[in-house]
């Protein structure tokens, strides 16, 4: 760093002020979690697990069916293993990868003290926070879609392009049929970006990713023993954990959007929350780290 | 924002964290083109305040403002034309030199992405700005650190500890760096340990410590007011200090392996080299002897607790006046 030999720069003086727009730091938030390894955890299971189910199905000789529609349908039609994939993966495994961006998405920033590098340039902390909780939303849709997109090539690939049965019982062509599959997919979105949403709250108010990702995951664990207990019946509809399967409205004809637009308010009483106390606090917050 | 806002001015600050005040009234004022030294032991405070400077922590009380502008109100707003970094600069380790400061230049918006190339070259990672930054050294990211300042113009540049870590070869390079900014116009806030840094680059100093300015104002100043010491080599060193003992007005005498050194105002150093003359004692030569910033830091620093307890009450005291007489 000779600045005294170097070759003149052209004047440092400022400019006018122009402050950079919060899709810019959306589009570097995903650039920066494209760069990172352990993104590639999370769409890693979202993709073994349905090729590993479609292994294993593959391999079996005689399927117990279950009382699922669907679950009947296995080796009839390659469209039942992406409705059975959302179906086991919804529970646990999708909150899951969904907190794990979320839950890290500002405790890592903090942990590592980039977060005063990116919050002294001409970007205003609302906007860094919105592009950590659109990024976190954008890594829990990819993986949602990843995972069904595997599922479906795995299964088509393995039992056939065919029609398939709905949970009403009526039988809906293959192109029909991936379309509702989709659907359904889009639909399971909307709790889980109050999954998401809780995830980053926990990363912005504990500062510490490993208890964020826990928290997040330990908070629908919790909501499903809640649901388990005798006498709180009542409350079981409002869960968030009970919205996990409002996309089951989809694949009934004609399609019940009843389930559907309760999950949508009552997700956002979730959601709301949680993002508005994670602005605050983002706003609020001493960064002192690093 | 006004052209007459000074670029930094602190009244009243305070950051207190439960029982412990970090930052405690801390008054400061950098003006338009100053060097500006921040100097402080360790734990003074100098990173809080610099932290509240930028927006980075909220100020229990008191404002700050940047150009007219406080971080706390105005947001990203109040940091146009100021960059910087406290404590060590941090950077994407998964991601390389380069992408680093697109990223950062996609923040800044305002053009800056296309000053990346002007500003590698300046710190010399060209080279480097390929590799990812998770294999730099302390240096190299220090040098990426200017670097990321530098991609947004700035007219004030705030810089933590810029030289910690470095090289002797680093440390000259980051000095000559700050001398060249400094010439084109940039105000430099400088927190440093190093001493010899602050008093070669620095016009204008604060000193702090335990959250408290003990000095603010011209480096001049605070060495004249320091007091003026002389050092005396003479034909005959021990009758030399003999003779200064029993001068009047001569202070603290002292023989050492370079000579007679005391402190004496002008008019009674005359004095003794005709008293010396009478006596027949030669002088070889008289200098005299600003006090160097290290020892005006430890004076206006250091406690009463040390082994030499008196010694370094006597010095509080004469710090203390020193800082009633700025």
């Amino acid at each position: 760093m000779s600045a005294a030999g170097a070759a003149p720069a052209a004047p440092l003086l400022a400019g006018p002020f122009k402050r950079a727009a919060t899709a810019t730091a959306y589009r570097w938030e995903l650039r920066k979690l494209v760069s990172q390894k352990r993104t590639y955890l999370g769409f890693g299971l979202a993709v073994a697990l349905p090729l590993i189910f479609v292994i294993v199905q593959s391999l079996r000789h005689s399927h117990d069916h279950g009382e699922n529609i669907f679950a009947s349908q296995i080796t009839h039609s390659g469209l039942a293993t992406p409705v059975l994939m959302l179906l086991f993966l919804s529970v646990f495994m999708l909150p899951l990868i969904a907190s794990l961006v979320a839950g890290d998405i500002v405790a890592a920033e903090d942990g590592n003290g980039t977060l005063k590098t990116i919050l002294t340039r001409s970007v205003d902390r609302g906007q860094v926070f919105a592009s950590k909780a659109l990024a976190a939303a954008t890594y829990a849709t990819v993986a949602v879609f990843l995972s069904a997109t595997v599922a479906t090539v795995a299964g088509v690939a393995a039992w056939g392009f065919n029609s398939v049965t709905t949970y009403s019982g009526t039988v809906v062509s293959p192109s029909e049929g991936l379309l509702l599959i989709f659907a359904a997919n889009a639909c399971y979105l909307i709790p889980l970006f109050a999954v998401a949403s809780i995830g980053v709250l926990l990363s912005t108010v504990t500062r510490n990713s490993a208890a964020a990702v826990v928290g997040a995951v330990g908070v629908t664990i919790l909501l499903f023993i809640v649901a388990q207990i005798p006498g709180l019946e009542g409350i079981r509809p409002y869960l968030l954990t009970e919205q996990y399967e409002a996309w089951h409205g989809l694949l009934r004809t004609p399609t019940d959007w009843a389930p559907i637009w309760h999950s949508l308010w009552v997700c956002a009483l979730y959601a709301g929350p949680a993002l508005l106390t994670g602005y605050l606090v983002f706003l609020r917050r001493d960064v002192a780290g690093g | 924002m006004t052209d007459a806002a000074p670029p930094v001015r602190a009244r009243g600050l305070v950051k207190r964290y439960k029982e412990v005040l970090a930052v405690d009234h801390v008054d400061l004022n950098v003006r338009v083109g100053d060097v500006y030294g921040f100097l402080g032991p360790n734990g003074a405070g100098k990173t809080t305040t610099l932290r509240m400077a930028l927006g980075l922590i909220t100020p229990t009380a008191g404002t700050v403002e940047l150009f007219g502008r406080d971080p706390m109100r105005a947001g990203a707003r109040a940091l146009e034309g100021v960059a910087g970094f406290v404590e060590a600069p941090r950077f994407y380790p998964y991601l390389t030199g380069r992408k680093n400061l697109q990223l950062l230049a996609a923040l800044d918006a305002n053009g800056a992405s296309e000053r990346i190339d002007e500003v590698l070259e300046i710190v010399e990672l060209t080279p480097r700005a390929g590799h990812r930054v998770g294999g730099y050294s302390h240096g190299m990211r220090q040098r990426l650190g200017i670097a990321a300042a530098l991609l947004r113009r700035p007219r004030l540049l705030i810089l933590d500890e810029p030289a910690t870590g470095l090289d002797p070869a680093g440390m000259r390079d980051m000095r000559s760096l700050i001398r060249r900014l400094a010439t084109e116009g940039i105000t430099v806030l400088l927190s440093s340990h190093q001493l010899p840094e602050v008093q070669e680059l620095c016009d204008r100093v604060a000193i702090v410590d335990k959250g408290r300015v003990v000095y603010e104002g011209a480096l001049a100043d605070l060495r004249r007011q320091g007091g003026a010491g002389y050092r005396l080599r003479s034909t005959d060193d021990s009758r030399a200090l003999a003779i200064a003992r029993a001068q009047p007005g001569i202070e603290s005498p002292v023989l050492g392996e370079h000579g007679l050194a005391f402190q004496a105002e002008e008019s009674r150093v005359g004095a003794l080299s005709l008293a010396l003359g009478r006596a027949g004692v030669g002088i070889l030569s008289l200098t005299p002897e600003l006090a160097t910033l290290e020892d005006l830091f430890f004076r206006l620093t250091e406690d009463g607790h040390g082994e030499n307890g008196e010694v370094q009450h006597a010095a509080l005291a004469g710090a203390q006046h020193l800082v009633e007489r700025a």
